[in-house]
């Protein structure tokens, strides 16, 4: 990997790489591949809503929870989802204010990844609640029942974060993609895409004046965004750890369960991205330098989250507390021993293939880790949620936890609403921010 | 103001963001203060040459982040402190250390709101017509064109004496736009 390749290859224009995007959006046909990808990704959500309207009639005793294993997969699922939307706000505003350009070229495209996640994310609580249809008793509103949310309650923090983090980053990636649609309206072959894109773009036409009013709110969301996306998973982690369940009772959750969000995250842009580049030919804009820096976060992130399990671990034995050191050595070799182990594996041992230089640089091999440690960081969440509840306290409450047909179905259906979303926006809008690129090309120069 | 009524203003063609600034900033020692600049990408300092002043999306923002945080401390305090105190394990009705991520949350939030449509209120979008559209070549402003309008209000236009002006930025082309 030569340290000097550049993010963006030397002999792009404005007018090229302008091309280039807008042109998958409005002229290309669509390739083989994403037809394909994209009807996959429908079937399973055609999977999800089956399940849904299936929970919605029955209830939620067709999933595997019971008592004491109340939180099944719809909280498993929910932190991983929302642990994969940190990517995107995170490369969007973190590296944003840290200067760091490499972000230019993939940042729409995980801002985007970011809010579909989101969406899968806030699912999962809702279709937990068992009445789904009163989902709006947790918003605080003078009802006529007289009543308002507890606000001491982690759950009640969490309405709060997840719609929070949803809209501003809704609104984050509106403003930027704002003067790409007018470039999209400006470059459109036909009337009815130019009167959509118009709509959309509000009107915008690169006045001196707007850009300097966008250019200060832009900074402004990514300065607000940047504590959000760090506040999120601590939000999500404090439902854990506030309750006295050994395994969850813990104060190293929110940092490890942020490092870990951020870690899955990446490895989901990575899944993602390394296929788009290839074939929509995009390894002038996402280069080989851009992939290494993504393995690279992944490799930080990644000790983090591994310095969070010998945390842990060694936390367990030195409270002297039995119960926690029961539950570390059940963790690990109790029923659910085996998963322990698929977890140290995935999301642990593999990910120390990328300290190799060549790794990072083979794509296949790259894109072969990230998968690991996608599947690694749900098995995590599994583990925290599962082994924690299945044996407490008195072992007259324990119990076991098999997941049935319709909890694999809504897992599974749920990736089919994220990658239906995802192959749409691919579809439909310019997938790299083109405005920030041009000034890239510009200043690089 | 010397053009006739269907004159929004004149509109001369730039290649680069450099030769914009510049003609930005000669076009303001010239004395003209009603203009603007179309260009394809965010130009450091270009607002400034035109004469604009500070944006004032900061002090926006500022104002929306406070009133969301005390409004959702405030809320908070009213909802489980006078509406309907909840005796929860023991704690004080008002525990702030609780309160305190939902306050975070709305502060960012509202801040957040604030920022998007305060800067859409600033620019007035949406405005999905405007007078520059009319241009021929225009659209390229969203590719890879950089122009300068000098509009018709502005005291010092003169349709031919403005155009002699423009010529001597070495533009590409000058245009005008009709309203």
């Amino acid at each position: 990997m030569n340290p000097e390749a550049k993010f963006i290859s030397p002999d792009a224009t404005l007018e090229s790489v302008t091309e280039q995007i807008s042109a998958i959006v409005l002229t290309q046909k669509s390739p083989r591949s994403w037809w394909l990808g994209a009807t996959i990704a429908f079937a399973l959500l055609m999977l999800f809503f089956f399940a849904v309207a299936w929970l919605l009639y029955r209830g939620v005793g067709i999933w595997g929870i019971n008592i004491p294993i109340a939180w099944g997969f719809a909280i498993v699922n929910f932190v991983w989802w929302i642990g994969i939307g940190h990517a995107g706000t995170f490369i969007s505003a973190i590296l944003l204010l840290l200067h760091q350009q490499w972000r230019t070229s993939i940042n729409r495209f995980t801002e985007a990844m970011t809010l579909f996640a989101v969406a899968c994310a806030g699912m999962f609580p809702l279709l937990h609640l068992g009445r789904p249809f009163v989902f709006y008793w947790l918003v605080p509103y003078p009802d006529t029942m007289g009543l308002w949310p507890q606000f001491r309650s982690p759950l009640v923090w969490d309405v709060f974060a997840v719609s929070t983090y949803f809209m501003v980053s809704l609104i984050f990636w509106y403003a930027g993609l704002m003067p790409d649609l007018a470039t999209l309206r400006d470059r459109a072959s036909t009337r009815r895409k130019k009167i959509l894109f118009g709509i959309f773009a509000l009107g915008w036409r690169g006045s001196a004046a707007h850009w300097q009013n966008h250019q200060s709110a832009y900074l402004l969301l990514a300065g607000l965004a940047a504590p959000l996306v760090l506040s999120v998973h601590s939000v999500v982690s404090f439902d854990f750890s506030v309750a006295i369940v050994p395994g969850w009772h813990s104060t190293i959750f929110p940092p490890y369960f942020v490092a870990g969000a951020i870690y899955s995250g990446f490895a989901m842009v990575l899944n993602i991205i390394i296929p788009i580049r290839k074939i929509y030919r995009l390894e002038n804009l996402i280069t080989a330098r851009h992939l290494n820096n993504m393995a690279n976060v992944m490799l930080a992130t990644g000790m983090m989250v591994a310095y969070g399990y010998i945390m842990e671990a060694f936390m367990a034995w030195y409270s002297g507390d039995i119960f926690e050191q029961f539950m570390m050595a059940n963790r690990a070799f109790g029923p659910y021993g085996w998963i322990f182990w698929a977890l140290m594996l995935l999301n642990v041992l593999i990910p120390q293939l990328l300290w190799s230089k060549k790794i990072r640089a083979h794509r296949v091999a790259l894109f072969l880790v990230a998968f690991a440690i996608n599947l690694g960081m749900w098995v995590e969440r599994f583990v925290i949620v599962i082994t924690s509840l299945h044996r407490d306290f008195t072992p007259s409450a324990w119990g076991m936890y098999v997941p049935t047909f319709w909890d694999w179905a809504t897992l599974f259906g749920s990736v089919g609403l994220f990658l239906t979303l995802l192959f749409l926006f691919i579809r439909c809008l310019p997938m790299i921010a083109l405005s920030e690129t041009r000034k890239l090309i510009v200043e690089s120069k | 103001m010397n053009a006739p009524e269907k004159i929004y203003g004149l509109l001369a063609e730039f290649s680069s963001d450099k030769a914009i600034l510049a003609a930005a900033e000669n076009a303001r020692h010239a004395g003209y203060r009603h203009m603007d600049a179309y260009t394809p990408f965010p130009i450091d300092g270009l607002a400034e040459a035109l004469g604009r002043r500070k944006s004032l999306m900061p002090l926006i923002v500022l104002l929306a982040g406070a009133a969301g945080g005390l409004g959702g401390y405030l809320m908070e305090w009213y909802a489980n402190v006078r509406s309907y105190p909840l005796n929860i394990a023991g704690r004080p009705f008002n525990s702030w250390p609780a309160f305190i991520p939902v306050t975070f949350e709305l502060t960012i939030l509202s801040a957040a709101l604030a920022a998007i449509l305060g800067m859409l209120a600033l620019n007035r979008l949406p405005e999905l017509h405007h007078p520059v559209f009319n241009a021929r070549g225009f659209e390229r402003a969203s590719t890879d064109k950089f122009f300068l309008c000098i509009e018709a209000r502005d005291p010092k236009f003169d349709l031919a004496g403005t155009r002699r002006f423009l010529a001597t930025l070495a533009p590409e082309k000058i245009s005008e736009v009709v309203r």
